[in-house]
């Protein structure tokens, strides 16, 4: 488990964590989620003891560690750029958190060959890393990260530097190797997808405080606030509420529209729109509305609802949110 | 572990596709298109280089034999030749090993920490390069000369040719591990750091590996250099034959001497063991970047 406490941390006059508690189990994935700037590197960097706080402590494993430097934290960190020595192979590189401790050659070899085959470079031991693809070097420095048996594992936007399909890629194998290996596990993100992707969960940051903490389905479907709200998917607002747009139902027919009150009885009222684009995204349609009141939004419908109905750009529908999603700030179980 | 293993065999067929560039397909069509254009570069660099370096040096080497092949050898193995040679390639070895150290040192300095006056500090390390030889000499022997102002003279001793040969050969080292230290990341360091590794031996480890084809490269210039030096070690040198008496002394000796086959011979010597040296520490240098810059 992973405490921090009270950490803060300025640059200068700018305050870069302010007042942060966390506490991730042991053998979670948690991500820390935030908009670039929101102090996601320095609150790892914190607990890796590559950046001092302030104030506050930091406890790994119940251990308090705020004064030891990062050699002594019993931490792995994967940096976003790889931080490859490039002056060693494949294997040399695995190997040297094992070399510097003197461990003997054979244990060291078993250790390698076992930790190169879960991260499924084997048979690519002797390259250096120039000669290995970015996805390829990540999962390198991975291995390196493993093999001092670290009791937490840091990653720092470790595949921000990939391109899309590997990097999904990447993701499900990082969730699945967790799921292997158990190492408690903080992933640091800008990406909300990846995010509700891999993490058990989820820490929102925002200019330096943690907005919310919890599971993925609770933070998507309560959300804390309109900033989590809004950062952990798209929002539209309609009424004067802010709902999913995918949460939004709309027909010609006024009945249609209205009949679904009873199954979320406490949605706002229903909003006539003229709509004016209807964009298809492969498997989902969104359809570009701007409410009788001025307002502009936009829904997300299925692809069969969307054949259906056949919705124009100019013609007038019937809107109304199933299921508002306006912050929840009274929930005290995802309060911070 | 089965599953991670099972699930990383289709990773590995997904993920190496969009890394690899299109452009790396084997013979694409412009690398025929390119064919002329590398022979009219090779054909100006040869040009170029056989002009300024290879016919001047042909031409010298032509010289020195005017008196046949035992003649040059005489005029090299004469004593005051052989001498005037040790003395050069010892003290030039002491300064490009001293400059190898001190070099890096300046290096790291001036990039990683920070301190006022750093910018003209900076700027200090090209002057050797700006400023004509025997004002070093001048400036040097006002300081370490015999009228030391701090009781140190060093004029007409080794260690003056030292000093002399360090002065004019500085900026070598630390201009070329310069950018190679800026390049070189932080994270790296973190990384090793996270991984147990202190301090010294990071640096030992991670850093000096890194820097080593520019330390390397830097040395060699700089030991050329010395090798080649003349107007820094004029004055603070004395001229003293088999003591400070340095090669490029003996061949101006020489030629006022009116022997210029001697002249000739001792500079074509002179030229192998440079050439020698260099290429010798070029090719060491080149392996271990050819390491680091490797591409499949
Ligand atoms: N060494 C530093 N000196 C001054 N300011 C810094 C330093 N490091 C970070 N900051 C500032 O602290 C804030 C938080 O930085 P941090 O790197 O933690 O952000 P982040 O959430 O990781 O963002 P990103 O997604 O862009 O990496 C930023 O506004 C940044 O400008
Ligand atoms: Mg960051």
């Amino acid at each position: 488990m992973i405490t921090v406490s009270s950490a803060r941390k300025n640059y200068g006059d700018f305050l870069a964590l302010d007042d942060v508690e966390l506490e991730i189990p042991s053998g979670s994935l948690t991500a820390l989620l935030g908009p670039s700037g929101s102090g996601k590197s320095t609150l790892l960097r914190a607990i890796a003891g590559l950046e001092t706080l302030d104030a506050g402590v930091v406890c790994i494993a119940g251990v308090d560690v705020s004064r030891e430097p990062p050699q002594r934290r019993g931490i792995g960190f994967v940096f976003q750029h790889y931080a490859a020595f490039r002056h060693m192979t494949v294997r040399d590189n695995v190997a040297f958190g094992l070399t510097i401790r003197r461990r003997p050659k054979a244990e060291v070899r078993r250790k390698v060959d076992e930790l190169l085959e879960i991260v499924g470079l084997d048979g690519l031991q002797h390259r250096y890393p120039a000669q290995l693809s970015g996805g390829q070097r990540q999962r390198m420095a991975l291995a390196r990260a493993l093999a001092v048996d670290p009791q937490v594992l840091l990653l720092d936007e470790p595949f921000g530097a990939l391109d899309a399909t590997v990097r999904a890629d990447l993701r499900q194998w990082l969730r699945r190797l967790h799921d292997e290996v158990h190492v408690t596990t903080v992933l640091v993100t800008h990406d909300q997808q990846e995010a509700l992707d891999v993490a058990d969960r989820i820490a929102v940051l925002n200019k330096g405080r943690i907005e919310q903490v919890g599971d993925p389905v609770s933070l998507y479907e309560r959300p804390a606030n309109d900033f989590v709200m809004s950062f952990l998917g798209s929002v539209a607002r309609l009424a004067g509420h802010l709902v999913r747009p995918h949460d939004i139902v709309l027909d010609r027919d006024l009945a249609v529209v209205q009949r679904d009150d009873a199954r979320a009885p406490s949605s706002p009222g229903v909003v006539s729109a003229a709509i004016e684009r209807v964009v298809r995204l492969g498997f989902e349609v969104r359809v570009e509305l701007r409410a009788n009141t001025g307002e502009r939004f936009a829904a997300q419908i299925t692809r069969a609802e969307a054949d259906r109905q056949r919705f124009v750009a100019g013609e007038t529908v019937h809107a109304r949110a199933t299921r508002p999603l306006d912050a929840t700030d009274t929930d005290p179980s995802l309060a911070i | 572990m089965t599953t991670a293993i099972q699930h990383r065999e289709d990773l590995t067929v997904s993920s190496s596709p969009p890394a690899r560039p299109a452009g790396a397909d084997p013979a694409p069509p412009g690398r025929r298109l390119r064919a002329p254009g590398r022979a009219l570069g090779v054909g100006v660099v040869g040009l170029w280089l056989s002009v300024i370096v290879l016919l001047p040096l042909a031409a010298l080497t032509v010289a020195s034999l005017e008196q046949g092949l035992a003649g040059s050898w005489e005029a090299v193995t004469s004593p005051a030749a052989l001498a005037a040679l040790r003395t050069t390639l010892l003290v030039s070895a002491v300064v490009a090993l001293v400059n190898s150290v001190m070099g890096t040192l300046i290096a790291w300095v001036l990039v990683r920490d920070h301190f006022p006056g750093q910018p003209i500090i900076n700027a200090l390390i090209d002057l050797p390069f700006a400023l004509p030889t025997i004002v070093a000499s001048i400036v040097l022997l006002s300081l370490y000369g015999p009228n030391s102002p701090i009781g140190v003279q060093l004029n007409a001793t080794r260690w003056g040719l030292i000093v002399a040969l360090a002065f004019v050969t500085l900026p070598f080292v630390v201009r070329s591990v310069q950018p190679v230290l800026i390049e070189l990341e932080r994270e790296v360091e973190e990384a090793a750091a996270s991984l147990g590794a202190s301090a010294s031996t990071t640096f030992r480890r991670v850093v000096l590996p890194t820097l080593a084809p520019a330390i390397i490269s830097g040395t060699g210039l700089a030991f050329a250099r010395a090798v080649g030096e003349y107007g820094s070690v004029v004055l603070i040198g004395g001229n003293l034959p088999r003591e400070t008496q340095v090669v490029s002394q003996y061949i101006q000796q020489q030629i006022e001497i009116d022997r210029p086959v001697n002249a000739a011979a001792v500079s074509v010597a002179l030229l192998s063991v440079s050439f020698l040296t260099l290429f010798v520490l070029r090719l060491w240098g080149s392996r271990s970047q050819r390491r680091q810059e490797r591409t499949s």
